[in-house]
């Protein structure tokens, strides 16, 4: 019998060349899923989670599973990444001591110091685009699905994409 | 494929749709009339200096040097206010990308049903209960979105801007969400400014006058009339802005708000958004969180990229972005400007040619929707 990559013919030494070539793909692959899905797979849908706005103009999006994720995740996953979600938001936009301080202090220098400073809401924003890359990397990519940071939708909506479903697994 | 890439750097903002002018690589953003504005510079800087040209070397010896200081401190607030308003993004509302407005527009279509041939299709509106109080949330044709609550569009900028207040031509910028304390301080520390500067020249004035007669001292310091003048006029205007917007900010409503009266008289309901509490509506407003702005200027645009280069689609999502919202509906300064706002369009349209007169002679309907002026106006009639 001949191997099409190795057409010579004799046994071990080949075949282990061989198991390690396939281990060192499937490695590639499962690292770099990430990328190979949004590079070479094509999107077959986009879910848009929108706004809550029932509690006034805070940042909130709605909790409410939407039914083309159903065959793809569970809906106690998506519902708590969401949930953490508005608290991170409401976290950010909370009318507490510290944003009265800064606003203070931000008035006495004429909005100055904001030039050295990063504001309460922008470092909330970093934790946000921490989490979401987290709950992409964990959950989401290997479900073939990925989550867009609202902000780059203008804090509308939550862009979900999902891709075709192309198993590695053979 | 090839996947060469063209390192071409274009920043978001060369290609953000709407008509703002931006400096400085993106990072000032303003409308784009902005004669009114140097205006505005020119009156604050020109009367400023006559004053520490005439009367601060006078005050300064025959009564206190503390008295230029404090001026000068002021005079820079103030610009600071000034120019972040102006400067800063007031708000805007980045469009729907494609796929986002047709989802929407699906969604749409899925609540109305089947509308007969022939028949208009029902106005594209979201009731949302915000405190026990119905609020309707509009679709804007422009942007493609429905607009969060308290958002407007704004027909000068062609943007949805949130918690939209209005479109001032003396700052040459919308003021909305993230604009409006720099404005307001702005409004208050010019008030402050005319009236210091009023009262010193008439002490400055009354002070030479004993010594010299006041016929003479007129004509000693030109300047001082000439400030008066222009500070006389300033202060009622601005004493009155300031008073205004000081009533807004305690009832946390907005100018567009309270011009349309959707909070008052009995039938309209009451405010969803105020705390009931002045002291917590003004911390609100103006010691409230620093919203960034939503609009990412400064990023880089995905234009050449091995993923691109490699579909067979189009190019890239942005681009198409630039090519379906040109098509916008032509502008409709009844719906979308409050009143107050139009007689200064009419002023700027005197001084400069009006975007209404360039863009009436081509208006571009956009696809799947219904002209925005038949349905919006025919809600006003019925109502």
């Amino acid at each position: 019998m001949s191997d099409p990559l190795f057409p010579d013919g004799t046994c071990t030494q080949q075949h282990a060349v061989k198991n390690r070539y396939q281990t060192e793909i499937f490695n590639m692959a499962e690292t770099h899923s990430l990328q190979d899905m949004r590079q070479q797979a094509a999107v077959a849908a986009k879910v848009f989670v929108q706004r809550d706005y029932t509690s006034g103009t805070m940042c909130q999006f709605q909790t409410k599973f939407p039914s083309e994720l159903e065959t793809k995740i569970d809906k106690q996953q998506f519902e708590e990444t969401i949930r953490t979600l508005n608290n991170l938001y409401a976290e950010a936009e909370k009318l507490g001591s510290q944003s009265f301080i800064e606003g203070c202090l931000a008035c006495l220098t004429a909005y100055t110091v904001f030039l050295c400073m990063e504001t309460h809401y922008e470092k909330v924003l970093k934790k946000i685009a921490k989490y979401i890359q987290e709950q992409n990397d964990k959950i989401y990519a290997p479900r073939g699905l990925l989550l867009t940071d609202p902000i780059e939708r203008g804090l509308r909506v939550i862009e979900i994409t999902i891709y075709e479903d192309r198993s590695f697994t053979r | 494929m090839s996947a060469v890439m063209i390192t071409r750097k274009v920043r978001k903002w060369e290609k953000l749709p709407g008509k703002n002018t931006f400096c400085c690589d993106g990072r000032v953003m303003m409308a784009r009339q902005k004669g009114i504005f140097y205006l505005t510079l020119f009156l604050i800087v020109g009367t400023c200096s006559l004053f520490f040209a005439f009367e601060c070397p006078y005050l300064a010896v025959h009564l206190s040097p503390a008295i230029p200081v404090f001026a000068v401190l002021l005079f820079l607030f103030v610009m600071a206010m000034l120019l972040r308003t102006s400067f800063s993004d007031p708000g805007v509302l980045p469009r729907a990308l494609p796929e986002e407005a047709n989802f929407i527009e699906m969604e749409i279509e899925a609540a109305n049903g089947n509308v007969p041939s022939g028949q208009r299709p029902p106005p594209r509106i979201r009731n949302v209960q915000i405190n026990n109080q119905i609020v309707k949330l509009k679709y804007c044709y422009t942007c493609k979105i429905f607009r969060p609550p308290r958002a407007s569009h704004c027909s000068i900028c062609d943007n949805c801007v949130d918690r939209f207040d209005h479109h001032c031509p003396w700052v040459g910028n919308c003021v909305g969400k993230r604009n409006y304390r720099y404005f307001y301080l702005f409004t208050l520390t010019l008030s402050l400014l005319t009236i210091y500067i009023f009262a010193f020249n008439i002490v400055h004035v009354v002070m030479r006058s004993v010594d010299s007669g006041f016929l003479k001292t007129l004509k000693e310091t030109p300047g001082t009339v000439l400030e008066m003048l222009v500070c006389f006029f300033t202060l009622w205007s601005m004493v009155g802005l300031t008073g205004f917007h000081t009533y807004l900010i305690s009832l946390n409503q907005t100018t567009n708000e309270d011009i349309k009266g959707s909070w008052s008289g009995k039938n309209r309901g009451q405010n969803p958004y105020s705390h009931k509490n002045i002291i917590k509506n003004c911390c609100e407003v103006l010691c409230g969180p620093t919203y960034p702005s939503v609009l990412d200027r400064r990023g880089l645009m995905r234009e050449d990229s091995p993923a691109f280069a490699a579909s067979e689609g189009p190019c890239s999502l942005d681009n198409p972005v630039a090519q379906t919202t040109k098509t916008t509906a032509p502008l409709i300064p009844n719906e979308h400007t409050p009143d107050d706002v139009k007689p200064s369009i009419a002023a700027s349209a005197e001084k400069s040619p009006s975007p209404k007169e360039d863009q009436s002679p081509a208006p571009k309907i956009p696809p799947l929707a219904s002209p925005e002026t038949d349905v919006e106006t025919s809600i006003a009639k019925n109502h």
